[in-house]
């Protein structure tokens, strides 16, 4: 690996920058809610006495759960999220391989398969249920997310992430970030796509019997979750010249922004029902999405 | 390792995490602890968030008399929270079974079936009475610690 691969795995967007990030950006989508709810909201370092606190829980050996398979699934979530930051193509002529696109996609579906198997996993009934209703949900948005990113690249010819990220003037290229704005609730069980963890309905979902670490673990996989979904869209909209720095600030000033956007959404609808969430992605924008596939790779074969 | 110590103690004094439990409550307590939830007491800048399951939960908030229906549950959601846990009764029905002593339907008080840390009296108690009786739980969270014989 070379040593710019390694600085982005540790340091920026990876490990270093990402964890306290991802802890920045679910308070910031706590604190905006609670502003526009007229509440003072949590202190800034919330997320992080939470973890901490989770951490030196006690707990117990459980009968009829296999506790390592309980422990794999949140650590997987870390990891494969952590993959998918030092991926993102932060500085576009830096790094990256031939279909890293692909590799990147895998990554961010990760924490998905993880959230279903773990609800399994539990053997609860309100685990079961949420992990069902993820699964659902899945199916529904990655036809609209996968068909975004296949818009991206064939308009940019490429599914090399560096190319697809310096490729921002093509109108198929910015349909394709509307595309997977769309999807980026539903990815991170926020309101209206909040039903695998509804807590006025089954608790926590998959995580009902989660409890100490690994449900901290849990939690910082979702704050990472947050980074690199939005750090995803934010790289695709980042003009590829400039210095560094100027990369470095446009990236986290993009993705807090879109927390606030995300937060507003979030705050501003209702939790849709399961039929009305795959309708929302099959009926109107999958058949949206397939039409400006179907167009970028006419135009691109046309021309 | 006092390093340690006292960030895990800040950690645990500015995060409590509720779970509610109603054991035969007339509501009037559930009612005002869902209040302390609403923008007008907003618990959540305090760190404190009502959580949907035991596991999650550090303290324990339990409301009503303690009816023989729900004396079961009430020992099986104390041994679901993890250590370390606080127990805190709410409103006068779980220190003294209140109108409901001596019926008998109720085996309360609470504090004959399990240890009760903070009492918050009152029939209901108001609001600011179960803030400050939580934020008392959250000092004693702090002090507390995993039991040494039960480390894992």
């Amino acid at each position: 690996m070379s040593v710019s691969g390694l600085i982005q795995l540790l340091l920026f967007p990876g490990l270093l920058f990402a964890i306290p990030a991802g802890w920045f950006y679910v308070w910031g989508e706590h604190k905006s809610v609670a502003l526009m709810q007229r509440r003072i909201g949590p202190p800034m370092l919330q997320p992080f006495y939470d973890f901490v606190k989770l951490l030196g829980k006690r707990t117990p050996q459980r009968r009829g759960i296999d506790a390592n398979l309980l422990r794999l699934w949140p650590a997987l979530s870390v990891l494969s999220m952590i993959g998918a930051l030092a991926l993102l193509p932060v500085f576009p002529h830096n790094g990256g391989f031939a279909g890293d696109a692909v590799l990147l996609v895998a990554l961010l579906e990760m924490p998905s398969i993880c959230f279903i198997l773990a609800g399994f996993t539990t053997g609860s009934m309100y685990g079961e249920i949420g992990a069902i209703r993820e699964a659902i949900l899945s199916v529904a948005n990655n036809l609209v997310f996968l068909l975004s990113i296949v818009t991206i690249a064939v308009t940019g010819d490429t599914f090399r992430l560096s190319g697809i990220a310096s490729n921002s003037m093509n109108p198929g290229h910015w349909i394709g970030i509307f595309g997977i704005l769309l999807c980026i609730p539903a990815k991170l069980r926020l309101n209206p796509f909040s039903a695998p963890s509804a807590e006025q309905e089954i608790y926590s979902g998959p995580l009902t019997e989660y409890a100490g670490a690994p449900l901290g673990l849990w939690k910082m996989a979702h704050g990472l979750e947050w980074v690199a979904l939005t750090g995803f869209v934010s790289t695709l909209i980042i003009p590829a010249y400039g210095p560094w720095w100027f990369h470095v600030i446009a990236f986290v000033l993009l993705s807090f922004a879109q927390v606030l956007l995300l937060s507003t959404v979030s705050a501003a609808t209702a939790r849709f029902t399961l039929q009305s969430a795959i309708r929302f992605y099959w009926r109107w924008a999958a058949i949206l999405a397939l039409l400006v596939a179907a167009s970028a790779v006419y135009m691109r074969y046309r021309g | 390792m006092s390093l340690l110590k006292s960030l895990m103690k800040t950690c645990r004094s500015k995060s409590p995490w509720l779970f509610h439990l109603n054991t035969g409550s007339c509501n009037g307590c559930d009612i005002e602890l869902i209040t302390c939830l609403s923008p007008r007491y907003d618990v959540e800048q305090l760190g404190i968030h009502l959580e949907g399951s035991p596991r999650h939960a550090d303290i324990l908030c339990i409301t009503g008399p303690v009816t023989r229906n729900t004396l079961e549950a009430v020992k099986a959601t104390y041994a679901q929270v993890c250590e370390p846990k606080v127990v805190v009764a709410l409103g006068s029905c779980p220190a003294s079974c209140n109108v409901f002593a001596g019926s008998p339907m109720i085996e309360g008080p609470l504090s004959k079936h399990i240890p009760v840390d903070v009492y918050v009296p009152g029939c209901p108690p108001h609001p600011d009475a179960i803030i400050e009786g939580i934020a008392r739980a959250a000092a004693i969270l702090a002090e507390r610690g995993v039991p040494e014989k039960e480390k894992a």
